[in-house]
Formats: structure tokens, C-alpha cells, sequence
């Protein structure tokens, strides 16, 4: 094994308790948007797909790249806002703007 | 070499950013702006790795960030809350797959040079592919069977278990050959198709009550892709924006399961709902009699009791009566009656659901109280309405040690003054076991479609 791959296991281990920590203190009331939100930020490969996709190495590689780019973003851009828009909806009181 | 430096410092902001948006999702005030910082990490990663220079293309880029933005933007703007599950499973698929194909493409990019895989590489790119292609075919068939394209059943055959402990094992067989062995094109072609026939068959034999549990599972799966995809280019910040997101869907599967009383081997392998007929048919064997009740006697009760507490279950949703419910308990509490809804975790079809659903029906969420809120405060509560649930009010969970849903936490409507259940028959719930609930004593059945009979209170509420 080399340095990097473990340097790699701690950052992953030690993330996903900052993750344990945090997630457990959304309440369950914001479930689905933390859920939604979450799916956005997985879509984080993004980044590598930019990078295959632009590599310009062969036609194959761009192809692959290209489609990850797209699920990647649909997952991204569509996460974040479906996300927002149910975050609108919550609100404390009845006072304030009716509807969506 | 600044340059560099200047995208790892980048990444490191995103992945800071993230947790600083997750960590505001803890309230309901904070959650909008904390969905923004992430968001906001997010489009920093993305500009920082524009700037990688080995990117030489931008071509094909900028037509696949485009596409993908429309598609995105189109999809987050017209999907009715009610199909969010659904949603929330491709979305989960897409980051499944874009996961796995950057795996893929890091091992079809060695060209075919003889040498074999580095060791850590290799295990990166298989784990990638395999978890990748699971997630993405997984959370189509999550999808169809939301969706209702694929049966919601939980379709079983002979030695599944079996099959696919077999197939599972030959991916990671095949996995162990790959990393050992120079490239091989076809070879891996092939455990991509068997990591994405797995997927497959994982999702197939799980019943459609059963799905909340299962996206929670994928979400999770999903961020684990892009941890691996980290790996695999020695990104820090797909590894910790991964393990953020494992760490999220394995919390939320595991508070689904407790709220069923289940293990998640049981949710997995277990086949809920496929085969407990039996059940429903010796318990509906003795003579009972549900009390019935119409609109006018129920508004009678509602408008002059003192507390009334709503029950909403997915049947709700499906009857699109969550925008009526809300009318009526405003007009509930115009009259001076305390209106409270009780949510329980699996109400909707993934967690949170139900509180998605009366948010959009402009329900404030200061009246929406969990299990552990509301029972203690159903005693003293005059009216218990349930509305298009049925095995999350069964007190046969918490008395019959026998029941297949024993355990399982209910909302106990049973121990209110008085129980209204709008129902369309006395059918079985998802379970499919009877609920002696509706033949309590206290218990009044209101016969109806969710939507017309909660028309049909607002009305009368009004002559009172």
C-alpha cells in the first residue's frame, strides 16, 4: 500500500464520522430535502468526469467522459435546486406568501 | 505548480463547504442557505477543475455541463412532490454511473500496455465499477418499481439468495483478475454488465413498501461510487464529499428500518409483502363489526372537540388530499380546536416524505409532531383522524407479539377519545394482515376516497 491510498482510507474514515455527527442532527422533518441534498453532493464526480471528458486521449475516453458529465450534472443541477424547492415550502407559520 | 495549488486549496474549500451547508440543514430556518453554500462548494469544485490543464478540450464540456443543466433544471422544476422518491433514485443512479464511468474510463485509459494495474489503483477502479454499476442499474429498478413500471411486488424465484451470493462473488472474483492481469477490454466489459445485473437483481426481490428503505440505501451506495471515483484520481474531495453522503443514506436507512422494526437483512432479503396472505386470512376468520360514520356526525365530532390529531399515511398523497386535509384542520383551528399532524417515519414512499407533502400543502411544520411526541399526548387528545394509513395506526404491532409487523412503532391513535379512520374499504395495509383497530369501540370508519370525504367534512365543518 502506498502513502497515497492511505492518507486516502483517513480522509475517507474520518469523514464519514464528521458525516455520522452532522447527519444525525438534521431532523427527520427535513429528511427528503437532506436526502436530495446529500444526492447533489455525491455528484461530486463531476470533477473526474471534467477531466476525462476534456483529456482528449481517445474518442472512447471522451465519449465515456462526456455521458458522466451529463448524468453528473443532471444529478448535480437538478439535486441542489429539486432541493431548494422543497426547502421554500417549509415554513414556521402560515403568515407570508401562499403557495409554490 | 501554482496553479495546482490553487485547485487542491479550491477542492478543500468545496469539501468544507459541504459540510458547513449540511450541518445548516439541522433547522428548518438555516436548511435554504445551507443547500446554497453547498451548492456553492459545488461550483467552486467544478471552476477549479476547469482550470486543470489537462483538460485541453472544451468542446464536448460545454455541451455535456449545458445538457446536463437543462436536463437537471427541467427535471428539479416539474416533478410533483409526490413522485420525489423517484426522483431521488435516478438522480442517485446518474451519480451511480458517473461514478463508475469515471473508473472505467481511468482503467480503459492505460492503453494497452502490458504492464498490470497498480495494486491500489486497481482495487479503486474495481470497487468504483462495481459499486457504480450496482448503484446505477439498482436505482433504475427503484425507480420503475416507484414509478410503478416495474411490479411493486417483491419478485422472487427459487435459490435467489443463493444466485446472487454466487454472482456477487464472481464479480469480485473477476475484479481479483482484472487488477492481477494486463488490460483486458472485454474483461472488464464483462464485470461492468455483471455489477449492473446485480444491481438488478438486489433491487427486484424488494417490495414496494419496502422502497424507502432501499433509496435510502442507494443514496448512500451512491455517495461510496464517488468516494471510490476519489481513489481512484486521489481526490480528497470526492473521497470526503462520498463518505459525507455514505454516511447520510446509512443513517436514514437505518432509522427507516428501526421505524419498521426490521433488520436491513430483512428488508434485503426478506421479501416483505410477497407472501403473507396467510396471515390476512386467518385473522379476518372471526365476526367483527366496523361502527360506521358519515360527514355530518364526523364534523360534529371535530368541530366541538378540543384536540384533534391528524394521521396522514401515503394513501394522501396518492389521492393528491393533502391541500383538503390542510383546509380542514385551518378550519379546525379557526373554531378554536388544537390541530397537531402526527408523522409517522415511513408515512411516504422515503424519509421525510410526508413532511415534504404538508409543507407543499402549506402546512407549517411547527404542527407536525414525530411518533415519540405525539403518543405521549394522545391520551388527552379528543379526536384521532387517520387519513390513508393503515399499519403504521396497528396496535396489533405493539400487542401481538405474533403480528408480522410486532414491534414496529406506531402511532397510537387507538388510546385516543375517539378514533375516525377515513378509508376506502376495510382492506388490508402493505402488510396485508387485517387491523383490529377498526373495530375498537371508539373507532368509526368513514367510508370514502381520501379526497372526497375530507371535501365533504370541509363542508360540513362550515355549517356547523
Amino acid at each position: 500500500m502506498t502513502g497515497t491510498l492511505l492518507v486516502g482510507i483517513y480522509v475517507f474514515v474520518l469523514a464519514m464520522f464528521v458525516g455520522f455527527e452532522v447527519i444525525t442532527k438534521v431532523p427527520p422533518t427535513l429528511h427528503t430535502p437532506l436526502m436530495s441534498g446529500a444526492n447533489a453532493i455525491s455528484g461530486i464526480s463531476i470533477v473526474g468526469a471534467l477531466v476525462v471528458a476534456g483529456s482528449g486521449e481517445s474518442q472512447l475516453l471522451t465519449v465515456l467522459g462526456v455521458i458522466a458529465v451529463v448524468m453528473a450534472t443532471i444529478n448535480v443541477v437538478g439535486g441542489f435546486l429539486v432541493t431548494d424547492r422543497m426547502l421554500r415550502m417549509f415554513r414556521r407559520d402560515r403568515e407570508g406568501e401562499e403557495g409554490s | 505548480m501554482t496553479s495546482d495549488l490553487f485547485i487542491w486549496l479550491a477542492y478543500l474549500l468545496s469539501a468544507v463547504l459541504f459540510i458547513v451547508g449540511l450541518t445548516r440543514l439541522s433547522s428548518p430556518e438555516t436548511a435554504r442557505t445551507g443547500n446554497a453554500i453547498a451548492a456553492l462548494g459545488m461550483l467552486l469544485a467544478v471552476v477549479a477543475t476547469l482550470m486543470d490543464r489537462a483538460i485541453i478540450d472544451f468542446t464536448w464540456i460545454v455541451v455535456g455541463l449545458l445538457a446536463g443543466s437543462a436536463t437537471g433544471l427541467v427535471m428539479a422544476r416539474t416533478v410533483k412532490m409526490t413522485a420525489m422518491p423517484q426522483m431521488v433514485a435516478v438522480f442517485n443512479g446518474f451519480g451511480g454511473a458517473a461514478s463508475g464511468l469515471v473508473a472505467a474510463s481511468e482503467y480503459l485509459a492505460r492503453g494497452s500496455s502490458a504492464a498490470p494495474l497498480h495494486m491500489d489503483l486497481g482495487i479503486s477502479i474495481m470497487a468504483g465499477t462495481l459499486i457504480g454499476g450496482v448503484t446505477f442499474s439498482g436505482s433504475l429498478v427503484a425507480f420503475g418499481k416507484l414509478q410503478g413500471l416495474v411490479t411493486e411486488r417483491a419478485a422472487t424465484y427459487p435459490l435467489q439468495k443463493t444466485f446472487n451470493f454466487l454472482l456477487a462473488a464472481a464479480a469480485i472474483a473477476a475484479s481479483v483478475y482484472l487488477i492481477l492481469s494486463p488490460l483486458d477490454t472485454r474483461g472488464y466489459l464483462a464485470l461492468a454488465v455483471l455489477a449492473l445485473i446485480l444491481g438488478v437483481l438486489v433491487v427486484i426481490p424488494i417490495g414496494g413498501a419496502d422502497m424507502p428503505v432501499v433509496v435510502a440505501l442507494l443514496n448512500s451506495y451512491s455517495g461510496l461510487a464517488a468516494s471510490a471515483a476519489g481513489f481512484v484520481l486521489s481526490n480528497n474531495a470526492l473521497i470526503i464529499s462520498g463518505a459525507l453522503v455514505g454516511a447520510s443514506g446509512l443513517i436514514l436507512t437505518n432509522i427507516m428500518c428501526r421505524a419498521m422494526n426490521r433488520s436491513l437483512a430483512n428488508v434485503l432479503f426478506g421479501a416483505f409483502g410477497g407472501g403473507t396472505p396467510a396471515v390476512a386470512a386467518g385473522a379476518a376468520g372471526g365476526e367483527k363489526v366496523a361502527n360506521p360514520i358519515d360527514a355530518e356526525d364526523c364534523a360534529m365530532i371535530l368541530g366541538y372537540a378540543r384536540s384533534v390529531v391528524f394521521v396522514p399515511g401515503y394513501g394522501l398523497a396518492v389521492a393528491q388530499a393533502q391541500h383538503r386535509l390542510r383546509e380542514l384542520g385551518d378550519l379546525l383551528k379557526a373554531r378554536g380546536v388544537e390541530v397537531k399532524y402526527a408523522i409517522h417515519p415511513v408515512a411516504g414512499r422515503m424519509p421525510g416524505h410526508m413532511n415534504v407533502l404538508l409543507a407543499e400543502a402549506n402546512v407549517p411544520y411547527t404542527e407536525l409532531y414525530e411518533i415519540e411526541d405525539i403518543n405521549p399526548e394522545l391520551p388527552n387528545t379528543d379526536v384521532a383522524v387517520v387519513v390513508g394509513a393503515n399499519d403504521v395506526v396497528n396496535p396489533a404491532a405493539r400487542d401481538d407479539p405474533d403480528s408480522p409487523i410486532a414491534g414496529m412503532p406506531i402511532v397510537e391513535v387507538d388510546r385516543a377519545r375517539h378514533c375516525v379512520i377515513l378509508k376506502r374499504s376495510l382492506s388490508p395495509g402493505f402488510a396485508g394482515i387485517d387491523n383490529e383497530l377498526f373495530y375498537l369501540p371508539n373507532t368509526r370508519m368513514f367510508f370514502g376516497s381520501a379526497e372526497k370525504s375530507l371535501a365533504d367534512l370541509v363542508h360540513e365543518v362550515k355549517t356547523l
